[in-house]
């Protein structure tokens, strides 16, 4: 197997787990209007969650799904208790998720030390898998596939349900989706939690591959922070495309340009922040 | 009476080191200095712009990598902060075409990308940078033969920096052009409507910004002689805003008071216990939360309305 053919899987791969991490950024982004700074923090926070609940005999799967929705109870407590009291302030709402993951972030290095973790490879799917007759890493395919899954599900919950519908107008104009009698306000706690949840299963099924260590909350944010101007906030199809895009810099830029690796995978957010400020597929703001 | 208390005030900060005793207390005098000029330059987007920007410890980190650069390639301590400053401004205009892009959260984002570059800079472009061992000086500058290798001397010398960026804030201020950015801030579309150019002067606005935030890169370099990744972080930029948020907003004592606050605060709190990045982040919450409007008047609020909230209400006769 040669070389860019294994960066091209890492690249799809890594491109999965941001359009986990990504989706539910960009859904927050787009229907609160907050650049939820503690994104990074869920990711970091369920990967964690995981390691513990893993050392405690549960399964890698029951533990994805668990420490995910440990972590949305926390996102909905931290929407419910702390960004509902500063509704309409952005910006002290942007703050208050930086101070948020700072805390994280302190916590998560008492309690589970500075040191790297690493989650095990669910036995079923290590070793590699051969399709037209080259070999892939199984696990790796696996993760890519759950991404293509969760793509289709959260485009048919956003585009084929009644809740989608309401999310739908909400990011489009929340005031008026008010008048018409739809309650933004529990839609802004269903949505948080929702992308905590992604957030923090992704940080689960991550850790096989990236591992757990303190900083990784900081690593993780930027790039979906690029994912989003690059996508355009509020666009699943964005997130999804602005995924693999930054997947694909980030691997390759990383093989080519080692020392230049982070500023590669920058460049194409600059540009688009010239040529198309409200990214690909963002609407412009009226 | 404004006058004696500003007196006063320089009196003291002139004499500090004679009075206090032990240079750690004057190191952290220092420290204060030169954060509250890095304060004092978020100030001016944050405060009076009305841009928060959370890259600024980039363009800090920017200066301090430049002069520690320049240092190491054996040049004058003249030129370096020359060429530091020089380079700090390029790198704020860069800074601002494409953070002014957009405004509100979308300026708040774009700032911590630029600012996550720098700091991906610093840490993985080695052969530049060292990576995370940072970079090491050797030696304070000793401008018109005075040597700044003690501390009482390297505190002077960043007061007279200090008051140089207290003076410029005043002047920019009282000025019409701190009179437009205001303007810009408050009522961008009817400022455009007026004949300004609102991207100019914010623009400008910028780069006064990332002046004082250099000069501080730059005091931060000497002070410490040594530059690492830490000092470029998303922590750095946001401990930074912090000193302005707490100190409250687009006021001229203010930063000051918020980066002698936390200052003082990170130096004892480590003192004791370890976390102060979990204290960092707890004051960010509360004070957000409890507080926008700045510690001082915050605090004096939240105590007004506790003497209320105590005391006994007197009962309200009922009509018959």
């Amino acid at each position: 197997m040669s070389v860019w053919l294994v960066l091209a899987v890492n690249s799809v791969t890594l491109g999965g787990l941001l359009f986990l991490l990504s989706a539910g950024f960009s859904l927050i982004f787009g229907l609160m209007k907050i650049p939820n700074l503690t994104h990074g923090s869920f990711f970091m926070l369920g990967a964690y969650l995981a390691t513990s609940l893993i050392a405690r005999g549960f399964d890698f799967w029951t533990a994805a799904v668990t420490a995910g929705l440990l972590v949305a109870v926390f996102g909905g407590l931290v929407e419910r208790f702390i960004l509902r009291r500063l509704a309409g302030a952005e910006l002290a709402q942007v703050l208050v998720t930086l101070g948020l993951s700072f805390m994280v972030a302190d916590v998560c290095l008492l309690v589970w030390t500075g040191d790297p973790i690493r989650i095990d490879t669910p036995a079923a799917l290590r070793g590699a898998t051969s399709l037209l007759g080259v070999g892939f890493p199984t696990y790796r395919l696996a993760v890519s596939l759950i991404a293509v899954v969760f793509a289709a599900g959260l485009w048919a919950l956003l585009d084929r349900t009644r809740l989608g519908a309401m999310i739908r107008a909400g990011v489009d104009d929340a005031d008026m989706a008010r008048v018409t009698g739809i309650r933004v306000s529990r839609l802004f706690t269903i949505v948080f939690c929702l992308g905590a949840w992604l957030a923090g299963f992704a940080g689960v099924i991550g850790g096989p591959i990236l591992s757990v260590y303190p900083g990784l909350d900081g690593e993780m944010l930027p790039l979906a922070l690029v994912v989003v101007i690059l996508g355009g906030s509020g666009s699943l199809l964005g997130s999804l495309v602005g995924s693999f895009v930054v997947g694909f810099l980030y691997n390759f830029g990383q093989a080519m340009f080692p020392e230049l690796a982070y500023v590669v995978l920058f460049l194409p957010m600059l540009i688009v922040l010239v040529v198309r400020p409200q990214g690909l597929f963002g609407r412009p703001a009226v | 009476m404004k006058g004696i208390a500003l007196g006063a005030a320089l009196v003291s900060l002139v004499t500090l080191p004679l009075w206090v005793s032990g240079t750690f207390y004057v190191n952290i005098a220092s420290q204060i200095l030169f954060y509250a000029v890095f304060a004092l330059g978020i100030n001016v987007l944050a405060g009076y712009a009305g841009l928060v920007s959370l890259g600024h410890a980039g363009l800090f980190g920017i200066a301090a990598y430049a002069g520690a650069k320049m240092l190491g390639n054996g040049h004058g301590h003249l030129a370096v902060a020359g060429v530091a400053i020089a380079v700090t401004l390029c790198a704020a205009a860069v800074f601002a075409v494409l953070a002014l892009r957009g405004t509100g959260l979308g300026f708040v984002m774009i700032t911590v990308a630029l600012g996550q570059i720098v700091w991906g800079v610093a840490y993985r472009w080695i052969s530049l940078t060292n990576g995370d061992n940072g970079v090491t000086i050797s030696g304070r500058p000793a401008p018109f033969g005075l040597s700044l290798a003690s501390p009482r001397a390297f505190y002077w010398a960043t007061l007279v920096v200090f008051l140089l960026a207290v003076a410029s804030m005043a002047v920019f201020v009282a000025s019409p052009f701190g009179a437009s950015v205001r303007g810009t801030r408050d009522q961008p579309r009817r400022m455009n409507a007026l004949g300004y150019n609102v991207w100019m002067i914010r623009f400008l606005a910028f780069l006064l910004s990332g002046l004082w935030s250099g000069m501080a890169g730059l005091l931060f370099l000497y002070y410490h002689q040594f530059v690492s990744p830490q000092a470029v972080a998303l922590t750095a930029s946001a401990e930074a805003l912090l000193m302005v948020i707490s100190g409250g907003t687009a006021t001229l004592v203010g930063p000051i008071a918020g980066a002698a606050l936390v200052v003082v605060m990170k130096n004892v709190a480590s003192a004791y216990i370890e976390r102060w990045n979990f204290v960092l982040g707890a004051i960010f919450v509360v004070i957000v939360v409890f507080m926008p409007e700045g510690l001082v008047p915050g605090t004096v609020r939240l105590a007004r309305w506790a003497a209320t909230a105590w005391r006994p209400r007197t009962p309200v006769p009922v009509e018959p």
